[in-house]
């Protein structure tokens, strides 16, 4: 049987975990290949549909991931963010979906360790939830085709 | 403004769920500046609709489309010329719009995707409180500029009742109370003596008690 890799979107903040990305990298800490980064000027910019456009094209999981907080360039973005984090998740809970697929994580530019560590764990979560609740569907629809 | 919620997701998706071709509808006006129904919540919600769909494989068509004013009949004329390619509508703003366009399109099935809720306004950013309940006959004059009818849990106008404690109503501990409010600004304004005059019993006709109510301006008339 195929290995489910998953697709993951992190929403970066460039102040702090794209940093703590390049970190890992300068370091060779390697982080999971499932992980596809998109830096944002801040978290504050990563708005709900943002997310559940990256859910609709197919991703498995999302994470936002901004500074620690109380350490926001822009004041309080991370914060704004962490709410829209939980908009996604009540909305993915109303559609039976589970609220572990979308999470506010917090990091400061020189925590290229953790940085490679929430994306670790981050991708086991995912892995164990399975695919997306629109991947099954596909495939139990490609089966079906291939059964008749 | 008008005040209003969106409705349970899964409310919604049971009014459509038998429809393949939807128009979703947001208002620009109250709704979108009370976040229930604007452009962005337009967004949101076709985007959480989709994934629903995709889930159980299907693929439903979605039109966003955010009027000026959705209880305007000019502007729901916007939605003419895509009238014909949808099956149902759901509309996002209060119920006056919902009902404008389904008096308007009467050949479709119309359905309200928020819960109207009240006329208010913002008291801090996220937060909106009842201020008016549109009685027909404005008391603010008399009352300080606070309203006894939205405000005071009991529409008294002659108050407080016993139920005053500390500034607070006793329905909950963190409502004001309307009446001590009204009080307390009088006096600031040196018009106790408004306060000392009894109010009649209102003319709750003007309110709506009189069926459905409707104004008329022959000057704008066409
Ligand atoms: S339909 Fe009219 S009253 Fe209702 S939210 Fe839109 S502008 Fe406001
Ligand atoms: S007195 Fe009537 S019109 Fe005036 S604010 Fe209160 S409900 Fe509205
Ligand atoms: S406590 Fe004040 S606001 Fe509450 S019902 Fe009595 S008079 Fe009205």
């Amino acid at each position: 049987m195929k290995i489910f890799e998953p697709e993951i979107v992190a929403f970066c903040c460039h102040y702090c975990a794209y940093t703590a990305a390049d970190m890992a990298g300068s370091k060779r800490i390697s982080y999971p290949a499932n992980v596809k980064i998109i830096r944002v000027p801040c978290t504050g910019k990563v708005d709900a549909i943002h997310i559940m456009k990256a859910f609709e094209k197919g991703a498995d999981g999302v994470y936002v991931a901004g500074c620690l907080q109380g350490d926001c360039h822009f004041k309080n973005g991370n914060t704004r963010a962490k709410y829209r984090v939980e908009q996604v998740q009540i909305i993915l809970g109303d559609l039976g979906w589970e609220k572990q697929r979308v999470a506010m994580i917090n990091m400061s530019a020189g925590m290229g360790e953790r940085f490679a560590r929430t994306a670790l764990e981050f991708t086991q979560t995912i892995k164990q939830l399975g695919p997306s609740p629109i991947k099954i569907t596909h495939t139990d629809i490609n089966q079906q085709a291939i059964r008749f | 403004m008008i005040t209003a919620e969106q409705k349970p997701l899964n409310e919604i998706l049971d009014y459509i769920s038998p429809y393949d071709r939807i128009i979703l509808v947001g208002c620009n006006e109250c709704v979108t500046v009370c976040a229930a129904g604007g452009r962005k919540e337009v967004g949101l919600l076709a985007s959480a609709l989709h994934l629903n769909f995709l889930k159980h494989g299907r693929t439903v068509e979605i039109k966003e489309i955010t009027l000026e004013r959705q209880c305007d009949p000019e502007y729901a004329e916007e939605l003419v010329s895509e009238i014909d390619r949808t099956d149902a509508i759901l509309s996002m703003a209060c119920g006056c719009g919902v009902q404008t366009i389904a008096a308007r399109y009467n050949e479709k099935p119309v359905f309200p995707a928020v819960n109207t809720k009240f006329m208010g306004a913002s008291v801090s950013q996220g937060i909106w409180e009842e201020k008016c309940q549109g009685c027909g006959d404005c008391l603010l004059g008399i009352t300080g500029g606070i309203c006894p009818v939205a405000r005071c849990s009991k529409h008294l106008l002659n108050g407080p009742c016993g139920g005053t404690s500390k500034g607070m109503c006793e329905i909950a501990p963190d409502v004001d109370c309307a009446w001590c409010l009204i009080w307390e600004r009088l006096k600031a304004l040196g018009m106790e003596k408004r306060y000392e005059e009894i109010m009649e019993a209102k003319d709750f006709r003007a309110a709506g008690g009189g069926g459905p109510r409707r104004i008329i301006r022959k000057d704008l008339s066409l």
